[in-house]
């Protein structure tokens, strides 16, 4: 049985896949962490976003973060999609969903693959502005 | 040796391609790699940091390089 399912694509984002997959008899709860697009950074004005990746890399740190939290936590299985390309405000550019026995541990492991993909995924953030656009992070 | 240089990011815009092959004498490791580029190419000083990608994984600064190894440049993530 397949744990994990791990996807970069550049059609909308399905929640309800990333639901059925982790979906199972066994487990108590679904956590599901859903990153929309927001309107505005530091108080100025965002209009959309576009990601950009090296997919191939980033498929594999992304299968790296799935395997650690089935190892760290007490999981059955994990989702993690991400999309690129061009995203609207509200559009989701990323979802994980964890099942598990007993909520804690789909909590812990929702929020620990979030927080170690933003740091790890190879992953760029481009946010456009009405006077121009700018790279996420890439500037001091 | 020969090397494939991939650019990601605001890189590839600081380069204005998204790849490039580059050739090296003798022993080389990750650091010197870096020394060369921005020796070479000084714009890319101006991205904030960013890391070197061997293979498609996170590598070392004292990781010694192949032939024909596939290298990225890696500045700082924003996914999620």
């Amino acid at each position: 049985m397949k744990r994990t399912s791990i996807k970069i694509r550049s059609k909308k984002l399905d929640v309800n896949e990333c639901r059925n997959f982790v979906t199972d008899a066994s487990c108590g709860g679904i956590s599901i962490f859903i990153g929309t697009v927001r309107n505005d950074t530091e108080g100025k004005e965002v209009y959309q976003l576009a990601f950009s990746s090296y997919k191939a890399m980033a498929i594999k740190e992304m299968e790296k973060i799935a395997s650690l939290a089935l190892e760290k936590f007490a999981i059955h299985k994990i989702a993690i999609h991400h999309a690129e390309g061009t995203l609207q405000i509200g559009e989701v550019p990323v979802i994980i969903a964890v099942s598990s026995k007993h909520r804690k541990a789909a909590f812990e492991a929702c929020e620990f693959a979030i927080d170690t993909l933003k740091e790890t995924v190879p992953i760029w953030k481009k946010e456009y502005f009405a006077d121009g656009e700018v790279w996420v992070n890439a500037h001091p | 040796m020969k090397l494939k240089l991939l650019f990601f990011g605001i890189t590839s815009d600081l380069m204005g391609v998204r790849q490039l092959e580059i050739a090296l004498e003798g022993l080389a490791s990750v650091a010197y790699l870096k020394r060369v580029l921005e020796e070479k190419y000084p714009q890319l000083k101006e991205c904030n940091s960013y890391a070197f990608a061997v293979n498609e994984a996170y590598a070392l600064d004292s990781l010694l390089l192949k032939e024909n190894d596939v290298v990225a440049l890696i500045p700082p993530v924003s996914g999620g």
